[in-house]
């Protein structure tokens, strides 16, 4: 059924027709409407899971994993400082191989603690081990909860779909809300590859010292690989059963004949392609290169979408997160996927790639800026990294205290003041 | 693709009146996409939500800088710098007052624009008379119909229905109703002139 409808509440609504059977919750904005409107449903009777209000977000993923474990289909959510709080149990629910489903409602990391919008949160647990899904709209963060449980329990592996925080989380838009037989027929009842069961007793969660702990790693690195083939399977039959497309390894958009292509993730995909839109009608060949699937990263498919024609000559990879101390995050995965990793020639060699880093702690990335950038990127003016819209005069003017005097203070509040928003001052 | 921007203070329900101008637009088989400016939500503090409409699909999702209709929920928001920013002289303005624009120190405002497209409707009290509380939002949809026609009235009031119920309900189609009035009487008295 179509409704307008807010990302956070359509996510809901997802998550209760897949039938959790435990949900551990721990507040953190801007993931918060989430789990508060899947506690309205259990407590309203509409869901008949545990919802366990727990003390920390360590406790929400150690919950999921001890009723992950109990053989339950377990989901949580939760975002930036939380998602680092949990971080041990992150890399544990991933190792023990348990299909729990994580919302990550992207945000930024402190310090300055900021709680806008960026990827910060979600990229510094890639090498988590779980899969990692981001949604371009509400829609598709929608449908991406439904394809996640069934690819978690199909690899028994955890899956973290993410979606950018207040950008979908607190939008209001067009969602086609399925109906829970559609989600029923499409999502079976979890069948647990390994269950602690009082009347046949296992051990979960051993250590295994130098002996076997390369081979269970080896079969984490086995799963991802399984994961680039079930990952499009279940997108496959996603769009056979509700009609629409969603999900899904890479989404190209106009990369055909593109001189220039723009690989990016989540929401501003949409922004992305109004602004290709309007170069191409200027006669610019652009094109579109979205990930949804990060994690594993797609390296085969990636090629494939930046390699079909060789009159390819830049690509810009647009980052929502900071590495500080390398060239883009996202964009050493892109090089890895332009070598020739698999022994076949290098994808347009001659390609010369970019990093762009954008909308860092909520700054709107905006059509404008966009164009400008990718006017500099013609004209060869765009250099190997850009902070888009980077107010340099505020960066100048701190730069210049710190010359001036060895204690020139806290940096971030010395560019409040500057900007003439209030920054706490004793006297 | 059109555009609305609300200037709100904390609390006063600026979100909620650009979820509602976005539902009322999807009953009318309308793509609609509402969200807040994303600050630290604080009673009080000027705060910003934008809503587009459009017929097809709006991928977008920047804020809305060249708005073609905005809505000033808060009087005392007004010579807040930058609050016009980006509305052209087609733009329509709507500000919940129950003052003139001369009286609001808005004249030079005001003699820039389309004049049929200004106007000013006291949305506070006619949510004190029909509601009981000073939530000037539905009233600002009727009026927002009424001085636009990019959604109808109708639409509106099944928004308010769909979100509250009982007296709550009742009491904000009321307002909206009263403001849609209100507006098309300034209208007509505008035109007439």
């Amino acid at each position: 059924m179509l409704r307008q409808i807010e990302g956070s509440q359509a996510v809901a609504a997802a998550v209760a027709m897949c039938r959790p059977e435990v949900i551990c919750a721990y507040p953190i904005t801007p993931q918060t409407h989430i789990v508060e409107a899947l506690g309205a449903k259990v407590k309203k009777g509409e869901l008949n899971a545990e919802f366990l209000n727990v003390e920390s977000e360590f406790a929400a993923m150690s919950v999921a994993i001890g009723a992950s474990a109990a053989g339950a289909r377990a989901y949580t959510a939760t975002a930036s400082q939380g998602l680092l709080y949990m971080s041990e149990a992150v890399y544990n629910a991933a190792g023990l191989g348990l299909p729990i489903v994580m919302t990550v409602a992207n945000r930024a990391i402190g310090a300055p603690i900021n709680i806008w919008n960026d990827h910060s949160d979600a990229m510094s647990q890639r090498d988590a081990g779980w899969i990692q899904l981001y949604a371009e709209t509400s829609q598709e963060a929608l449908d991406l909860h439904i394809q996640a449980f069934k690819i978690a329990e199909e690899l028994a592996n955890p899956v973290m779909v993410c979606m950018d925080g207040f950008l979908l989380t607190h939008a209001s838009e067009r969602a086609d809300i399925p109906a829970q037989d559609q989600v029923d027929r499409f999502l079976p009842p979890y069948v647990p590859r390994q269950m602690l069961d009082p009347a046949d007793p296992v051990s979960i969660g051993a250590m295994v010292g130098p002996e076997a702990f390369t081979e269970v790693r080896y079969l984490a690195q086995a799963r991802m690989q399984q994961a680039l083939e079930v990952i499009p399977s279940a997108a496959a039959g996603f769009s056979m059963a509700f009609g629409r497309s969603s999900g899904g390894l890479v989404r190209p958009y106009l990369t055909g004949d593109a001189e220039i292509i723009v690989v990016a993730l989540g929401s501003v995909l949409g922004t992305v392609k109004d602004t290709v839109d309007e170069l191409r009608a200027e006669g610019m060949r652009i094109g579109v290169l979205g990930i949804t699937t990060f994690r594993p990263f797609p390296v085969l498919a990636v090629r494939e979408a930046l390699g079909t024609d060789s009159r390819l000559r830049r690509i810009v990879v647009l980052e929502r997160a900071l590495a500080p101390g390398t060239d883009g995050i996202v964009t050493a995965d892109i090089r890895m996927a332009l070598a020739a990793s698999d022994g076949r020639p290098p994808r347009a060699p001659d390609a010369l790639v970019s990093t762009v880093v954008a909308g860092l702690g909520g700054r709107a990335i905006t059509r404008k800026s966009l164009r400008a950038m990718l006017a500099d990127t013609v004209s060869g003016r765009l250099g190997p990294l850009t902070f888009l819209d980077l107010d340099t005069s505020l960066v100048s003017r701190e730069l210049d205290r710190m010359r001036a005097a060895r204690r020139s203070g806290p940096s971030a509040e010395n560019m409040l003041r500057d900007l003439g928003i209030t920054a706490s001052r004793v006297s | 693709m059109f555009q609305v921007r609300i200037h709100g203070r904390g609390g006063q329900g600026a979100v909620t009146t650009a979820e509602l101008l976005a539902v009322a637009a999807f009953t009318e088989d309308k793509y609609a996409q509402a969200f807040p400016s994303f600050g630290s939500e604080r009673m009080g503090a000027p705060v910003m939500s934008f809503c587009r409409i459009d017929d097809k699909p709006i991928r977008t999702r920047e804020p809305v800088t060249e708005p073609d209709v905005l809505i000033i929920q808060d009087p005392t928001l007004l010579h807040q710098a930058d609050l016009f920013a980006g509305l052209t002289g087609d733009g329509y303005l709507l500000i919940n007052s129950a003052h003139t624009f001369a009286k609001l120190g808005l004249g030079e405002v005001a003699a820039r624009h389309h004049r049929g497209r200004l106007l000013v409707v006291p949305a506070t009290q006619l949510a004190l008379t029909h509601l009981g509380r000073p939530l000037p939002g539905t009233a600002l949809l009727g009026g927002f119909a009424a001085l636009t026609g990019v959604i109808s009235l109708d639409s509106v009031t099944r928004a308010i229905g769909e979100r509250f119920t009982g007296n709550v309900a009742e009491g904000n189609v009321a307002a909206a109703r009263a403001a849609f009035d209100f507006v098309q009487d300034e209208r007509k008295a505008l035109s007439d002139a």
